[in-house]
C-alpha cells in the first residue's frame, strides 16, 4: 500500500508534466508546420500572381506602345516578341486577333494565321474585359499553353486583342522551386478543379484533383483533410487574383510530423526510462528498509521474550524458595516424628516384630525424603549466593562429573567418547556451578539412552565466543514442542522415572549467572546436543534479591 | 557425646532429642537463643545443633556467643532454606544440613565435626 503510494505521488506528477510537454511540443510542431506552409503558400501566390501580370503589364505596353497600323505588320511583331523574349521569358509567339476572333498577324513557331479564337473561353471573356489569362489547355498546337490576351479599343468603338502564348514551364519551375518537405506537392488547378500543372504525386495535368476545389477567398487559406488512404494531409490554398488559377499545396502530415515522431520516441523512451528507475528504486528502499525494520524488530522480540523468560524464571525462583523453605520446616517435623515412631518401634520387641508397622513408617519416611529431594532442588534453583570463583580447567570438571556416572555407564554399557581440544584456555569461574551444569545435562543425556548408547563430549575454544563444550547424545530425542519447554521449572519427560523438572532450568539458570549461553538441538530418534558456551571472564557479580 | 540442640519448633528439637538419646547421646535442647546460653554456661557441649533461623537471636550469633564461652565446641547448622547465611556457615568451617534429615546423616556429620 505504502510502495504504492510512494509510486504514485512519484509517478503522477512526471507523468503529468510528460503528457503536458507531449502535447505542447506536438501542438507547436503542428502549427509550426501549418504556418510555415502558409508562408510558402502566400509566397508562391505572389510570385504567380506577379509572374502573370509582368507579362500581362509588358503585353499592354506593347499595345499602347505601338501603333495598331505596325502591330499588323509582321516584321514588327517578330522583333516586338524577340525583345519580349529578351527582356521576359516565356513567351511562345504574339499575335493579333480582330473582334472577331480571327488572328490576323501572328509571329512564332507555329503556323496560327488566320485561326478562329472566338469559341475559345479567354476570347470571350475579352469584350467585357482588358485583358484576359487563359487556363492552360493544349488548343492548336496540342501543347499545354496558356494564352495572355490584352484588349485595346480603337477610336472608331472596335477593338482588337493581342496575345501571346505562354509557356507552363517557367510555371512549371517556379511551382516546383518551393522547399516544401514532407511529401509536399505545389500545383496550379483552375476553378473547376482540373490541375493546370503537373504534380508529384496528385495526377496528371487536365486531372481532376482528388479533392474539393476550395471555396474562394481573398487571402491563402488552409485546411486538413483525410486522403484516399485515410492520412491526414494539409491542403494550402490561394485564388490568384485575376487569373483562372487556384494554388494549391499539399502536404503529407505523417511525413511532415517524421522529427516529432522521433522526439516522441525519445520521450516516451525517456518516461519508461525513468519509471522503471523510480519504481526500482522505490522498490529496493523499501524491501531494504521493511527487511531491516523485520530484522530488528526480531531482535527486539527475541530480547522481549528472553527478558520475560529469565523474570518468569526468577520470580518463579523466589516463589519456589518460599514454599520450600515453609514446607522444610513442617516436613522436618514429620521426618523427626515418624523417625522416632520407627526407633520405638525398632527398640520394643512387640512392635519390631510387626513388619507391617515398620513398613508403613518406612513408606512415610521415603515420602519425606522424596518430598525433600525436590524442596531442596527448588532451593537449588532459587539460590543466589555469591560464586567461589576459581581458576578452572573445563577438562577436570567434566571427568569429574563423568566419574559419578562412571559406574552407571559400565552397567549399561554406554560408550563414551571424549575430544577435547589442546588449546582451550584455563578460566576464572565457579566450580560447583560448572559441575552441577555438566551434571545435569550428562544425566539427562544418560536418561535419554538405551543400553548400548553413545555419549559424545567435545570441548573447542572459539575465539570470539569462548568455550564451547558440546554434549551430543543418540537417545530418544525431542520434539519442537519439547525443545520450547525444556527450561521451565517443573516440566519433565521422566516424572515417573523420578524427575523433578527442575535439572535443566537449574543449568540454565546456573549457565546464565556465568555469563554463558546454552544451546540445544534435538531430532526425534536420532538424538540430543546441548552446547554450553562459556566466556573466559565470567560477568560482574550482581545481588538480584 | 554431650550435644545441644537449639531450634525454634519445638515439636522438632524435641523428637530430634530424643532420637539422639535412643542413640545414646547426651542430649540437650533449648528453643531460644537465651535458653541455650543459660545451658551452655551451666554445661559442657562437645557439639551444638543449631537452627539458622531463629527469632532475635539467629544461628550464626548464636555460635558466636557460644564460641566464645567454649572455644573448643563445634557446630552443625540444620536450615529450611538455602540462603546467603548458609553459605557463610558452610563457609566457616562448620558443617550445614538442609532440613529434613536424615538422622544417620546428621550423626555422620557430627562425628566428623568432633574427629576434626
Amino acid at each position: 500500500m505504502a510502495v504504492l503510494l510512494t509510486s504514485l505521488v512519484t509517478l503522477l506528477p512526471l507523468i503529468v508534466i510528460t503528457s503536458i510537454d507531449y502535447n505542447f511540443t506536438q501542438k507547436s510542431i503542428e502549427s509550426e508546420n501549418l504556418l510555415r506552409t502558409l508562408r510558402i503558400g502566400s509566397n508562391a501566390r505572389r510570385s504567380i500572381s506577379f509572374f502573370l501580370s509582368e507579362r500581362l503589364s509588358a503585353l499592354s505596353f506593347v499595345v499602347r506602345d505601338n501603333p495598331v497600323e505596325e502591330l499588323y505588320q509582321p516584321e514588327k511583331l517578330q522583333s516586338i516578341l524577340l525583345n519580349l523574349r529578351e527582356s521576359f521569358d516565356g513567351f511562345v509567339d504574339l499575335g493579333m486577333v480582330d473582334s472577331a476572333g480571327i488572328q490576323r498577324n501572328y509571329f512564332g513557331p507555329y503556323n496560327l494565321e488566320g485561326k478562329d479564337y472566338s469559341t475559345q473561353d479567354w476570347f470571350k471573356e475579352i469584350p467585357n474585359k482588358r485583358f484576359s489569362i487563359s487556363e492552360v489547355f493544349l488548343g492548336f498546337r496540342k501543347v499545354p499553353h496558356l494564352i495572355i490576351g490584352v484588349r485595346h479599343t480603337l477610336p472608331d468603338g472596335s477593338f482588337f486583342v493581342l496575345r501571346s502564348a505562354i509557356d507552363t514551364k517557367r510555371f512549371n519551375e517556379l511551382l516546383s522551386g518551393f522547399e516544401l518537405g514532407g511529401k509536399g506537392d505545389s500545383f496550379l488547378i483552375n476553378r473547376e478543379g482540373i490541375i493546370q500543372t503537373p504534380t508529384l504525386y496528385h495526377g496528371q495535368v487536365f486531372d481532376r484533383m482528388v479533392y474539393a476545389v476550395p471555396k474562394y477567398s481573398e487571402y491563402t487559406e488552409i485546411r486538413e483533410e483525410t486522403n484516399a488512404t485515410g492520412e491526414s494531409v494539409i491542403i494550402c490554398s490561394a485564388y490568384i487574383p485575376d487569373s483562372p488559377y487556384i494554388l494549391v499545396i499539399i502536404k503529407n502530415k505523417n511525413e511532415l510530423m517524421k522529427p516529432w515522431r522521433e522526439t516522441r520516441v525519445i520521450l516516451i523512451g525517456f518516461l519508461v526510462v525513468s519509471i522503471s528507475v523510480i519504481l526500482l528504486v522505490i522498490l529496493g528502499v523499501s524491501t531494504y528498509m521493511v527487511n531491516n525494520m523485520y530484522l530488528v524488530d526480531q531482535r527486539r522480540l527475541i530480547a522481549l521474550h528472553e527478558v520475560e523468560y529469565t523474570n518468569k524464571l526468577a520470580s518463579i525462583g523466589r516463589l519456589a524458595a518460599g514454599v520450600a523453605h515453609e514446607i522444610n520446616n513442617p516436613l522436618a517435623i514429620i521426618n523427626e516424628k515418624a523417625g522416632l515412631i520407627k526407633d520405638i518401634f525398632s527398640l520394643k520387641e512387640n512392635y519390631a516384630g510387626d513388619s507391617k508397622l515398620v513398613g508403613l513408617v518406612d513408606s512415610v519416611l521415603s515420602s519425606v525424603e522424596r518430598c525433600g529431594t525436590i524442596t531442596k532442588r527448588l532451593l537449588s534453583f532459587a539460590r543466589h549466593i555469591d560464586s567461589a570463583i576459581e581458576t578452572i580447567q573445563i577438562g577436570e570438571v567434566i571427568k569429574e562429573v563423568l566419574g559419578f556416572l562412571h559406574k552407571e555407564a559400565e552397567y549399561r554399557n554406554i560408550t563414551i567418547k571424549i575430544d577435547f581440544a589442546e588449546n582451550i584456555p584455563t578460566f576464572q569461574s565457579d566450580r560447583g556451578k560448572l559441575q552441577q551444569i555438566f551434571l545435569n545435562i550428562i544425566n539427562n543425556a544418560f536418561a535419554a539412552m538405551s543400553v548400548g548408547g553413545h555419549l559424545e563430549v567435545s570441548v573447542r575454544y572459539v575465539e570470539a565466543e569462548g568455550i564451547k563444550a558440546k554434549i551430543i547424545d543418540n537417545g530418544c530425542g525431542m520434539s519442537e514442542a519439547e525443545l520450547g519447554k525444556i527450561y521451565e521449572p517443573f516440566y519433565s519427560t521422566k516424572t515417573k522415572a523420578g524427575g523433578t523438572g527442575l535439572g535443566l532450568s537449574i543449568t540454565y539458570g546456573l549457565v546464565q549467572e556465568l555469563g554463558g549461553r546454552i544451546d540445544v538441538a534435538s531430532r526425534v530418534g536420532e538424538g540430543t546436543s546441548f552446547t554450553v558456551t562459556l566466556p573466559l571472564e565470567a560477568p560482574q557479580k550482581t545481588k538480584e534479591r | 557425646m554431650r550435644v545441644l540442640l537449639v531450634d525454634d519448633e519445638e515439636e522438632f528439637v524435641t523428637t530430634l532429642a530424643e532420637r539422639l538419646t535412643i542413640r545414646g547421646f547426651a542430649v540437650e535442647y533449648a528453643t531460644k537463643a537465651a535458653d541455650a546460653l543459660v545451658l551452655a554456661g551451666k554445661n559442657v557441649y562437645d557439639i551444638a545443633v543449631l537452627d539458622m533461623k531463629m527469632p532475635v537471636i539467629g544461628g550464626l550469633q548464636l555460635r558466636e556467643m557460644l564460641e566464645r564461652q567454649h572455644p573448643e565446641m563445634k557446630f552443625i547448622f540444620l536450615t529450611g532454606h538455602g540462603s546467603e547465611d548458609d553459605y557463610r556457615a558452610g563457609s566457616t568451617g562448620a558443617g550445614y544440613l538442609v532440613k529434613p534429615v536424615d538422622i544417620n546423616i546428621l550423626i555422620q556429620k557430627m562425628k566428623e565435626a568432633i574427629e576434626q
